[in-house]
């Protein structure tokens, strides 16, 4: 039994997870413990090469190696049509190359076989003639004259360039630089790193032949967008289509897209008639599926003589890969990197971006962000670090005479996002007393003039998260709304079902305590389920920190509706007005005789078995959430680190973070998601990386190659929060699973750039390994 | 070739070609999907089984290594109802949340805690340093580890026959 189960479970209170049992018995569903009756298995066939034209594809050995049942390639799924699909920012992507190989680990054909070893044995034997092109592996390369065309199977499409986007406003901005005391600039490179989620992606397709029913369990962070996309991919009715997207081993964007191999699975499905898996490897899932980042950014920042920031002007190049499949809101190229002002109160900005085709793997997802608001967190942060140092100002008190002041709010920025609410001093102060700051930069001092490397980093990110509005946010038109169905049984126990998808983030425990505080009844007794879009309210998923935001304000709308019924219910019971009786969290008692009162469980029965004139049976509703707004979650993190001059290595020796995600549901399970993205936040800063040569092999396609932190490696963390509610959020509640990879990797390397910063290093790109380190040092004659 | 070993205490069998792993004569033969597979190039931990008492990797054990021994997995953990204190552990320090590598952390820190039964922060970061978890940071499976150390000194202080509590629904 759980040492909480006995507490009532409503907002605010750490109760232990209800989805934990079954995956300390090892007895969650992930989607590679399904066996479907029959089931073959799918291996696929990649492009050993970045960029190659395909001659020939001789799949006549593969086909006759034991157990195999088919072998498919692009010129049979270009029979049916599927060779290409859509992309989620309204490119195309090849399914299966049919013409050419644009990057390494490309798709090229599918084995189906009895078993997953026969599967893979076959693809051995396909024999692939390819005629190999020059890779074009950076937006420089891309730009460069002469560079090969990646897109030639584009009509219209002569260079690599995909888009041009801007916000804010040129004139006012180049004005506001002409008279600038000082601009300081920063280049920076964001590399591509990859989520990595420790379950790779895979599905079954199960297309019954019989009915045309086709049933795909599939590893999906957004089960019923991918619904529409696969309707409108193959032309299956969408009645026909249930999406099942079972237990999901982490997510953090990877599972967002659609992939080739969901296409493939099904189209085999199809015509074989029998159910067919595909799980990719870890190889695979580096290689070929959603990467994030490879932002080439620069910023300028227009300042004063009182170290008053006036202006930011950025521009970055994006490298998109091989085709533009971004996960993001269609009106937004570069996602919501627009963001780039941060926490700072500057007038004016403008941001130009401009996307280019790249030998390599497509798919920039969000890993643990809200589309793009990463890279433009850790652009304006170390930006910030850099101008105070080249200034001369403390770097806590130069982000204190910029902050967006709390009577500021709601805070009109200069690139048109409208912030909720924020009080940006109070989190940093509690993170600087939490650190000490004062004796601890005396401390740095003192150390330094031993000859010692150390400094402080401080990140006082905000965040923007919660897509939509809908109206503003959309992905390929779907609006960006979510749902929560909520309904009561006679016994008043309850099911709420969502169009989000958790991927641990503990969303059978969050959801069931926003109806134990808003329904009353306890969350032990109500079920939360989602992924399955034959039974779940259709919604957009989880990713972009938006599931509390916005399906979470479902869930507590939904509610309220419900006790609004359960009120004439408990009236009806009482014989008493429905105006005279009090809501106490749990029941409604006869104002002035708390006696006279009945039970959330009892009107909830009546709703079964003893109903007023003219109501309807039942206590059930479904509530579809469109936020006014997006929230504003922030915060302040700050690092303090050693640095060995000999060996260029970094040793973080504290980090504090200090987190306002506004009203927190269960803080036990906020504490957990802010640990977890602070650990991926250490990684990005100091060890992964996705990485290519010059003729675009990745470099970085396996657990050896892309570091990701274990343990040992692991910070402790020290955390602080501040509360500054969300004023429209029906709970005033932010969301908070990505604040801590957004906030924390400026965090990191502003402390080590804070600790270089005597030898007159301003930058190291990330990863920050330590031979960087180490050559940066010695690039400034330190020899010891 | 056909393959014996104990499982969770009971025997069992398979016919299995010589070069099939562990982990999918665990997961496929033998249906014990608790055992996940996260990377196949032993980096990531979440296929972590014990092999007469050793933590070892399942994705690189042959199945035809482990014929005449004796393998534990994350269903042998529990004792019907009652949760195994490392079990209990996770569940109220919250060391878990997609629940992933939580097989494989619980096979390698049950072995610890038997090794070491009351490890350091230190020694148990070494000792799961070899799995990873990309959900929680680690701070909280350390503090799931010292939990059920502390539960298990508490059980050896009390009176025979005391049940260990168990967690979860």
């Amino acid at each position: 039994m759980s040492s909480t189960m006995h507490m009532h479970g409503g907002i605010g209170e750490s109760i232990k997870r209800k989805e934990d049992g079954r995956f300390l018995r090892g007895k969650g569903s992930y989607l590679d413990d399904f066996v479907l009756p029959n089931m073959l298995h799918m291996a696929i066939l990649r492009s050993p090469y970045a960029h190659a034209r395909i001659k020939s594809i001789d799949t006549a050995a593969a086909g006759a190696k034991p157990g195999v049942i088919a072998v498919v390639t692009g010129e049979l799924m270009a029979q049916h049509k599927l060779a290409w699909m859509p992309t989620l920012s309204g490119d195309t992507q090849a399914v299966l190359a049919t013409d050419k190989v644009r990057f390494q680990g490309q798709e090229v054909a599918a084995v189906i076989a009895e078993t997953k070893y026969q599967a893979e044995d076959a693809l051995a034997s396909i024999e692939v003639d390819y005629e190999v092109l020059p890779a074009v592996i950076s937006p420089d390369k891309a730009k460069a004259p002469g560079a090969s065309l990646i897109r030639d199977d584009k009509e219209g499409q002569k260079d690599n360039h995909i888009y041009h986007w801007e916000s804010g406003d040129q004139a006012t901005t180049q004005a506001a630089f002409a008279k600038a005391h000082k601009v300081v600039r920063l280049h920076t490179f964001y590399p591509r790193c990859h989520p990595a989620p420790l379950e790779t992606c895979g599905c079954i397709a199960d297309v019954n032949g019989a009915t045309g029913k086709a049933t795909i369990h599939m590893t999906s962070q957004a089960p019923h967008a991918i619904r529409t996309v696969f309707a409108l991919v193959t032309g299956l009715p969408e009645q026909n289509i249930r999406i099942i997207s079972p237990d999901l081993g982490g997510g953090f964007g990877n599972k967002v897209p659609v992939y080739p191999g969901y296409v493939v699975a099904t189209a085999a499905s199809l015509l074989l008639g029998r159910p067919v898996k595909w799980i990719e490897d870890r190889n695979e899932n580096l290689i070929s599926t959603g990467f994030a980042r490879d932002f080439h950014m620069t910023g300028d920042l227009a300042v004063d003589e009182k170290g008053k920031m006036l202006a930011l002007r950025v521009h970055l190049d994006s490298d998109n890969g091989a085709f533009f499949a971004d996960a993001q809101p269609s009106k937004f190229k570069a996602g919501l990197f627009h963001i780039v002002t941060g926490s700072y109160d500057i007038p004016t900005a403008h941001v130009t971006a401009d996307g280019y085709y790249t030998n390599k793997a497509p798919g920039g997802v969000a890993y643990r962000c809200s589309f793009r608001v990463t890279e433009a967190s850790y652009l304006i942060e170390r930006l910030v670090t850099n101008a105070a140092l080249e200034l001369g100002i403390d770097q806590a008190e130069f982000r204190k005479q910029n902050f967006i002041q709390p009577e500021q709010f709601p805070y009109h920025s200069a690139t048109g996002w409208v912030y909720d609410s924020g009080d940006y001093e109070k989190a940093m102060d509690v993170a600087l007393d939490q650190l000490g700051y004062a004796e601890l930069k005396k401390d740095v001092e003192a150390r330094r003039k031993k000859g010692e490397v150390t400094g402080i980093g401080i990140a006082s990110f905000t965040e923007v998260v919660g897509a939509g509005h809908g109206a503003e946010f959309d992905i390929l038109g779907l609006r960006m709304f979510d749902s929560a169905e909520l309904r009561v049984h006679p016994t008043g126990k309850a099911i709420l079902r969502m169009g989000t998808k958790s991927q641990g983030q503990g969303h059978e425990t969050t959801f069931a305590q926003i109806v134990a505080e808003e329904l009353g009844i306890p969350a032990q007794d109500v079920a939360v389920e989602e992924g399955d879009t034959d039974t779940a309210p259709y919604g957009l998923g989880t990713y972009a920190s938006r599931s509390t935001p916005v399906a979470g304000a479902a869930t507590a709308m939904v509610a309220r509706q419900l006790r609004e019924k359960a009120r004439k219910l408990a009236a009806h019971l009482l014989e008493a007005d429905e105006e005279d009786l009090v809501w106490e969290r749990g029941k409604f008692y006869v104002k002035g005789s708390p006696e006279r009162s009945k039970t959330i469980q009892e009107a909830a029965f009546a709703a079964y078995t003893n109903l007023p004139e003219g109501m309807q049976a039942g206590l059930e509703g479904v509530y579809y959430y469109d936020p006014p707004n997006m929230t504003y979650p922030f915060g302040t993190y700050a690092v303090v680190v050693d640095v060995d001059k000999g060996t260029g290595q970094v040793k973080v020796k504290r980090m504090v973070a200090v987190d306002d995600c506004g009203v927190r549901i269960n803080p036990m399970i906020v504490e957990g998601q802010i640990h977890g993205g602070l650990a991926e936040g250490y990684g990005i800063a100091f060890m992964e990386l996705i990485t290519f040569d010059d003729e675009g092999n990745c470099i970085g396609s396996s657990l050896m190659d892309y570091l990701i932190p274990t343990a040992w490696e692991t910070p402790k963390f020290e955390l602080g929060e501040t509360s500054t509610p969300s004023p429209h959020h029906p709970l005033g509640a932010k969301g908070v699973g990505e604040s801590p990879t957004v906030g924390s990797p400026a965090a990191y390397v502003n402390a080590v750039i804070d600790a270089l910063s005597p030898y007159g290093i301003t930058n190291i790109d990330m990863p920050v390994t330590s031979d960087k380190v180490w050559a940066a040092l010695r690039s400034k004659g330190v020899t010891e | 070739m056909k393959v014996t070993m104990r499982v969770n205490g009971v025997e069992r069998s398979g016919d299995v070609e010589p070069r099939v792993l562990l982990v999918d004569f665990l997961r496929t033969n033998l249906a014990l999907t608790g055992t996940h597979i996260g990377c196949d190039t032993t980096s990531c931990g979440a296929c972590t089984v014990r092999l007469d008492g050793d933590p070892v990797k399942s994705c690189t054990v042959l199945a035809v290594q482990a014929d005449g021994r004796e393998i534990k997995t994350v269903e042998g953990l529990a004792n019907g109802a009652a949760l195994a204190p490392i079990q209990v552990g996770f569940h109220e320090e919250h060391g878990l949340q997609c629940g992933f590598c939580t097989p494989g952390m619980m096979m390698v820190t049950s072995a610890l805690l038997e090794r070491n039964p009351n490890p350091t922060d230190d020694e148990i970061r070494w000792a799961i340093s070899g799995n990873i978890c990309r959900c929680t940071g680690y701070m909280n499976i350390v503090k799931a580890v010292k939990h059920a150390a502390q539960m298990q000194a508490d059980a050896a202080k009390a009176p025979a026959g005391a049940a260990v509590a168990g967690g979860g629904e």
